[in-house]
Parts: structure tokens; sequence; C-alpha cells
């Protein structure tokens, strides 16, 4: 393979990586994050506890945050071939991705927005706000700061999840690393791969601390 | 003809229930405040007092009993007419729970936020307001960039922003230095008298309480041990909570009670500022022991008591009896 081929090749699975990650991120967000919301606010110390609905979303989250995502992959695959048409390949592993990512993503939203000094929520109950405004007024933009570095943390672990995508032909870095790595003992290619995974993770994680110090009206 | 009370407890009863069995915090209490006044509530920490301003709008829910808060029973309203409620009622607490990720300005608009105001109408009332409690130059400034004082300030503006009829004020200068308590005190005194927003001030320290109150309810163990104008009670506090708390900063009184009686003296700002303990022992040339002392120089009129040790002699306490008499300073025998 010639140095050409190398750079076609890491170019192709970074930007399959890129894609998995961010379209995952993005979709498991939109679940995950109003499940986190949930959560907290029917909590026992939340604004509207609701012991019932807490612990079935609780224990369904637990469940599919236990399930080893490379049992998980390959267990959603009707699910997968249902929504994509296909399991292989970068948009059928956002699939899986989605469905690991979304109740750990439930959680990091949980611990961040806990995080709110329960005086500030109290004051907002004294002046007469609903739980709504309280969630979308006092809640989210409090825990702002908290919630974009769990969002860091959160892309990163899904980047090196959608690597793992690799040993079912999920496409990306990941793919690579595996096809050429392991079934062709190519290991010099495998390392470039790690290589470029470990730089994406460097700059994801620098950048959402950066982002979210910024966003940090305590400091300064 | 009734008097005009904005805030009536009545019969109230918090029981906390918790792993270790339950807990009475606030036992039987009755408490009726008048509109336009402030009125404060005084307790050692675990008294309850807390937990009774958490009841007067129902951020605490009483076990029984009622609050009526200008004719309403709280106790009775629907969640959201409660909501509705509370918008008149404001409240400033001893950490000020102010949104970190908000700016001063931001802050105070919150509460209309909250009761939908629109934006534009909200900001020049919350420019106003932040002008009126004295930080018009800091409505950009975020919290963490502000002093106590500064942040109680602001937390005040916020809490007067939809014109409430009621201000609770949670132990608010219990975490400030004393210079910035006075002004904090001077400024509730001030949109006392120029809101006629009545005001309940809770506290631990007699001297909020001194400073500002009309009237005062001292609450001790759950229970309210008496209520009365600060006056009568600072004059002659009849029970043992409330003469606790008066003499908060004098834990050694015991060690001067040797063989003289104890005599407390109230200054209620009747007389001049004169040396006279000095001249009382000068006219009847006899000497006291000065047990205990916390008076104030208010423009030039005294304020606060003093407790002094007589001596033996039962003709030198009648020529200091008469004294006191013949100057108008109220004097009370200590048992």
């Amino acid at each position: 393979m010639t140095i050409g081929d190398l750079m076609k090749l890491t170019a192709e699975g970074f930007g399959e990586t890129l894609y998995m990650t961010f379209v995952s991120t993005a979709s498991a967000y939109l679940i995950g994050m109003p499940i986190g919301l949930i959560l907290t606010v029917t909590d026992k110390d939340g604004i509207k506890p609701n012991p019932l609905v807490n612990g079935i979303i609780g224990f369904i989250v637990n469940v599919l945050r236990s399930v080893p995502f490379i049992i998980l992959l390959i267990a959603v695959m009707p699910i997968t071939r249902a929504i994509v048409g296909t399991t292989i390949g970068s948009s059928a592993t956002v699939v899986p991705l989605v469905i690991a990512a979304a109740p750990y993503i439930a959680r990091m939203v949980e611990s961040s927005v806990k995080e709110v000094d329960r005086g500030v929520i109290e004051a907002s109950l004294s002046m007469g706000a609903s739980p709504f405004q309280i969630v979308y007024k006092v809640l989210l933009p409090e825990a702002r700061p908290s919630l974009l570095l769990g969002a860091a943390i959160t892309t990163t672990t899904i980047l090196s999840y959608s690597a793992m995508a690799g040993v079912v032909g999920g496409g990306g870095l990941g793919d690579i690393a595996i096809r050429y790595g392991y079934h062709r003992k190519q290991t010099d290619i495998m390392i470039v791969m790690v290589v470029v995974l470990v730089a994406i993770v460097q700059v994801l994680q620098a950048a959402g601390n950066w982002i979210s110090r910024r966003n940090d009206k305590r400091i300064r | 003809m009734q008097e005009d009370y904005i805030i009536q407890v009545r019969d109230l009863h918090k029981t906390f229930h918790t792993n270790n069995g339950s807990i009475v915090v606030l036992d039987n209490i009755n408490i009726s405040i008048k509109r336009g006044e402030i009125f404060g509530i005084i307790g050692l920490s675990g008294a309850g007092k807390s937990t009774l301003v958490r009841c007067m709008n129902l951020l605490e829910k009483p076990t029984s009993g009622s609050v009526i808060v200008d004719g309403r029973d709280l106790t009775s309203l629907s969640e959201s007419e409660l909501r509705r409620e509370r918008q008149s009622i404001g409240m400033i607490f001893q950490g000020y729970n102010l949104l970190m990720q908000r700016t001063a300005l931001d802050n105070v608009c919150f509460p209309l936020e909250i009761a939908g105001v629109k934006k534009k109408e909200a900001r020049t009332k919350a420019r106003q307001l932040l002008e009126t409690v004295g930080l018009a130059d800091k409505e950009k400034a975020y919290p963490a960039q502000l002093s106590g004082g500064q942040k109680q300030r602001v937390a005040i503006a916020r809490a007067l922003a939809t014109n409430p009829k009621v201000l609770l004020c949670d132990e608010i200068t219990s975490a400030l230095d004393p210079t910035t308590t006075q002004s904090i005190l001077a400024l509730l005194k001030d949109l006392n008298q120029k809101l006629g927003v009545t005001i309940v001030v809770i506290t631990h320290e007699m001297k909020v309480i001194e400073r500002i109150c009309n009237r005062v309810a001292i609450i001790d163990r759950s229970h309210i041990e008496e209520i009365g104008t600060v006056d009568e009670v600072f004059r002659r506090p009849k029970s043992a909570a409330a003469r606790k708390l008066l003499y908060e900063r004098s834990e050694n009184i015991e060690k001067f009670t040797g063989n003289g009686k104890l005599l407390r003296l109230v200054f209620d700002g009747s007389s001049a500022d004169r040396p006279i303990i000095a001249e009382m022992v000068l006219k009847c040339g006899t000497l006291v022991n000065i047990a205990f002392a916390d008076t104030k120089n208010i423009h030039g009129k005294i304020y606060g008591q003093m407790l002094l040790q007589l001596p033996e002699d039962p003709v030198a306490v009648n020529r200091i009896l008469s004294y006191l008499d013949s100057e108008h300073i109220s004097y009370q025998e200590e048992a």
C-alpha cells in the first residue's frame, strides 16, 4: 500500500468516524436529555417527585447501560435493518450507538442538573415558577457548563464505541484498524488508525473544556 | 373594627418524618402580621423559624393549620393558584440564591419573565430596581463578580420586581459583615417606608430586630414564646427565651452574680447621649459593676441595654433607683 493509498484510506475512515460520532451524539441527546431531565424532576428530592415514573425509567436506563456494547450491537441488528435497511456501514452503526448512548446521556444530564444549587430552585419556586419554567429557565442554563463538559465526555465515549462497531463491519477508523490490523496482520495501519483516533479524542476533549469554561459565568 | 392583617398563621403545625421517627418543628403557631409593618421572628438555630417563614409561602407544606395571605388561605389553593399568589410574596435568602449564569439585570428580570411580563418592560423595571438598591452601575455584572452585600441587594431588587405585598427575609444578613448588615437593614427600612411593603424578618440576632422591626415574635423549641412590640419585649421580656436572646453576647453573666442584685436598664432612645452611668455613680456616691452593656448612639439618642450589678447596701440601691426614675430610664430587676 502506498502512502497515497494510506492517506485516502485514513481520510475515508476519519470522515466516517466523525459522521457516526456526531450524528449519534446529536440523536442520542435528543432522546437522552429529556429522559435525564425527567429523572431529575421526578427524583424524590426533585421538583415533582414521582417514585413510580422515576423507578421505571431508572430501571430501563440501568438495564440498557449494563448491556455490553458489543452485544447490543448484534442484538439490535433487526431494529437497525428495519430503520436503515442494512446492518453494515456507518449509517447502520448509528442505530446501536444511539441506543447505547441515550441512557448514558440521561445519567450524565441527570448528574449535571443535580449540581444546580437547591437554594436557587427554592428561590424560583418562591417566585411562582412552574416546574417547566424551572427546567428551561433555571436547571438547564445554570447547569450549562457542566452539561457542555458532559457532552465532551459523551462524544469521546461514542467515538470509542463507534470504533468497536468495526467488528461487525461498522465503518470508520475502527473498522479499518480491525480489518487491516487484525484480519491481515498489518499492524502499522492499525497503529496509524489508533493514532488518528487518539488525536480526535484529544481535540474534542480540549474543545469541550474550552467551550465549557468560556460559558461559565461563575469564574472571572 | 378588625385590624388589617396581611398574613395570618393559624394553628400551624409542622412535623418532619425522618428515618429516626418524626420531629415536631412547629407546634401550634399563631401569628398575625399587620399590613405595612416590619415583623421580626427571632429564635436560636433549630427553633423552627426558617420552617415557619417557608410555611408563609408554602415552600414548606404545613402538616395542619392555615396560612392566610391578604385574605386567601394558601393551603386551600390549587398549584397554579398558589404559583400566582407567590408572585405577590417576595422572598430573600441568607445564601442570596441568585442565578449564577445570569447578569444582575437578568436576575432581576427573572421573576418578571415567570410572570409573563414583556422583555422590554421587564428590563426597564429591572433597571429602576437596581437603581433603587444602589447598583445601577452593576447591571452587567455576574453574581460571581459581586460582593456579598451587592448580591443581597440584587436579591432584594429581584424580590421586589413583581411589586409584592410581602417580603419574606430568611436570615438575610447572617452571612454579611456588620457594616454591610447595617446598610442592608437601612435599605429594607427605606423600602418599607417608600413602598409600604410588609416585611417579615427571620433572624437569630437581636440587633436586627431592634434596628428595623416594629413587632417581634420569639420562637423557641417549636413554640412562639411571646409576641409584642419590640419596645415591650425589649423592656420587659416575659419569657426565658427572650431573655436568653437579649443577652446573647453575654454568656458569662452568671459569673457576675455575686451578692448584689442585677438591674437591667433599657435605653429606648428617649435619653440623650450623656455619660449617665458616670453621673449616677458620682451623684449617688456608690459604685456599680457593669455586667453587660450593649448600647449604641443613633442620631444622638441612646438605644440598647445594660446590666448593672448593684451594691449590697439597700440605701445606695434606693438612691440609684430614684436617680434612674428622675432620668426616666426604664429598668427591671433581674431574677
